[in-house]
């Protein structure tokens, strides 16, 4: 950025530098950008360049990715959701167990996961509206309870930690309903082995992102997040829209918890547990407020883009992949800190 | 009450109007007029009972005692909702506009234009930012960048994008809760013109304040709250601003008080 275009916009016309400058995303667009070209040199395998090697970080990104956009949008409408990664473990045992343990086709299993896993963002939603308590709490206590009903409904059950065989029907073929399935949840689409949940990601961002600029609900979202009684007193139904985000959530995290399982044909009972900070990263790295009422959808896209980068890249560079974590730590830290930087220096606006 | 002076309903009117919180007396017997396309000034100090009344007349209290009319009908609102229904638009101090929210995206919010079927019904964003820059240029305000976050903008304008919105909104009747009270000199002189243009333009508007000076310089007519009760009624015929700042204060051992407290803060 050159100093030269330090533009007051209250008193003068804006220049193009500062219309793009003020994006939520540009922090976290030219982060990634340095992510990339970090990796790139220090690949040590010749491959992160390489299309096999995008089909490596996108696939990672793009489960993180799907999740994240979703996180971005709740914490835009100033809400957390601690429950998101446990979702992905609840929705997947619950359609695992639905077709091992009761047979019920691979279908209809999956649309009733849908309709469960609205119902735990609907309990979350209502619960924080309701009670007024944070977010923060409402999903922490349902995190930790999910967390014990997936390891003790798993275990009467199955006996085990898992729910396995999926694919095999009792009679020992494929299971009705399971290839059409897998290839809409976790097909591979190129020789490069580029997976489907990456067309999910990009779909579901272009989605989340017209929602967010061209709706009216999406004016909504910015508007509970940014001052809720202020959009209340103009008549915004602030109470909806945030049920509707945390429901948005829940089913987010229910489509990577079905992606999992189709892909892997068995879901273990603690998946999924740990990730929501990692779409809570996603989110503040794409340049959304933790207080609310800013950021983008995109910008949960590119901070899970720079998440997925990151666990491939250091794989790629032979490290060792425990430092992953503290790429993690520090990356959070340099994009909010550079983010603030840059909405101080452009925007003007206050908080 | 005084003698109903024109033939044309007033546009909102209290009779007797009392509201209790469980032992609390918040508000008794006020009885006020709201006349069309006037400013009527509620003047009172901290604990006078102005929130009080504002909420009844927005529709967040419902009234325990008495009987509100709007156009001369009487009138009983459930919620802030049946209000606005009603062309009953109310400014709140600072709880009117959403800071990080682009100015065109604030002054429609809640009245969002929109175009095509859903699931495919979008925001008429372009509409909605030249018609945004258009109607606070008539308040004499240039908004020149539409994009800018409210933020951004000064104090004053910030009341003005509120007031604007309201206006533009179809509110037949504008209550402004304290619009002065957090702004310089300069700014508050931007909102009282904004207030008087607002009425000339055909809103009945109550004028919500503690600051005596202000309320002399666009009101019509003035009430005097104090400890829930309507002290007194003027109208700028028959009072002087010395007076009204007197009454206001108390006493005239509290007039040098009553300028120091009503000076800007």
């Amino acid at each position: 950025m050159s100093t030269t275009t330090a533009v007051d916009d209250r008193v003068a016309t804006t220049s193009s530098l500062t219309r793009i400058m003020r994006r939520p995303e540009i922090g976290a667009f030219m982060g990634a950008l340095v992510v990339y070209i970090f990796f790139a040199l220090v690949d040590q395998t010749g491959t992160f360049f390489s299309l096999d090697g995008t089909a490596r970080w996108t696939d990672v990104a793009s489960t993180y990715g799907i999740i994240a956009v979703a996180v971005a949008m709740l914490m835009i409408g100033g809400e957390f959701d601690l429950s998101s990664g446990v979702m992905i473990g609840s929705s997947g045992l619950f359609a695992g167990l639905l077709i091992t343990e009761y047979n019920i086709a691979v279908w209809p299993a999956i649309l009733m996961t849908f309709v469960f896993a609205a119902g735990i963002g609907f309990t979350n939603g209502w619960l924080v509206v309701t009670t007024g308590l944070p977010s923060f709490i409402v999903t922490l206590a349902m995190f930790f309870s999910l967390r014990g009903i997936n390891l003790g409904v798993t275990k009467v059950l199955t006996d085990t930690v898992r729910v396995a065989g999926v694919d095999e029907a009792p009679d020992g073929g494929i299971r009705a309903g399971y290839e059409s399935a897998e290839a809409v949840f976790a097909s591979a689409l190129t020789q490069y082995n580029f997976r489907i949940a990456v067309v999910w990601w990009i779909v579901l961002t272009i989605i989340a992102t017209l929602v967010l600029t061209r709706t009216k609900f999406g004016n909504w979202i910015y508007a509970v997040g940014g001052d809720a009684n202020a959009a209340r007193n103009v008549g915004v139904p602030v109470r909806r829209t945030k049920i509707i985000l945390f429901m948005y959530v829940s089913m987010s995290s229910c489509l990577v918890g079905i992606i999992s399982l189709m892909r892997l044909k068995s879901m273990q009972a603690g998946q999924g547990v740990t990730q929501e900070f990692i779409f809570i990263i996603a989110a503040v790295v794409g340049g959304c407020l933790l207080t609310g009422g800013y950021g983008s959808a995109i910008g949960g896209t590119i901070g899970a883009a720079i998440i997925g980068m990151a666990f491939i890249g250091i794989a790629y560079a032979q490290w060792n992949t425990d430092w992953t974590w503290l790429f993690l730590g520090l990356i959070l830290f340099a994009a909010v800190f550079t983010n603030s930087l840059i909405r101080r220096r452009f925007q003007g606006a206050r908080r | 009450m005084t003698e109903v002076t024109t033939n044309e309903p007033d546009a909102l009117a209290l009779e007797d109007v009392g509201k209790r919180f469980g032992s609390v007396i918040a508000l008794q017997d006020v009885s006020m007029r709201v006349p069309k396309r006037q400013v009527t000034c509620v003047l009172g100090d901290n604990g006078a009972g102005k929130s009080t009344l504002i909420k009844i007349l927005s529709g967040v209290h419902t009234p325990t005692e008495g009987q509100m009319f709007v156009d001369g009908k009487p009138t009983t609102f459930n919620s802030p909702r049946e209000a606005l229904d009603n062309g009953i638009a109310t400014v709140y101090q600072d709880l009117a506009t959403v800071p990080l929210m682009a100015v065109w995206r604030n002054f429609y919010l809640g009245n969002e234009p929109t175009k095509g079927f859903w699931p495919f019904r979008g925001l008429r964003t372009k509409y909605a930012k030249e018609s945004c820059k258009a109607e606070m240029a008539q308040m004499g305000i240039d908004i020149r960048d539409p994009e800018q976050p409210v933020g951004t903008l000064s104090g004053g304008e910030r009341q003005a994008v509120s007031i604007a919105r309201a206006v533009h909104f179809g509110a037949n009747v504008l209550i402004l809760d304290e619009p002065t009270s957090a702004l310089g000199v300069k700014q508050s002189g931007v909102v009282l013109k904004h207030i008087r243009t607002a009425a000339e333009s055909g809103v009945s508007v109550v004028f919500i304040t503690h600051n005596p000076h202000h309320a002399y310089l666009v009101g019509d007519n003035f009430y005097l709250l104090n400890r829930g009760r309507m002290l007194a009624e003027y109208t700028k015929d028959t009072v002087s601003r010395e007076e009204l700042v007197k009454a206001m204060a108390g006493g005239a051992e509290l007039d040098a008080l009553a300028h120091e407290l009503g000076a800007e803060t």
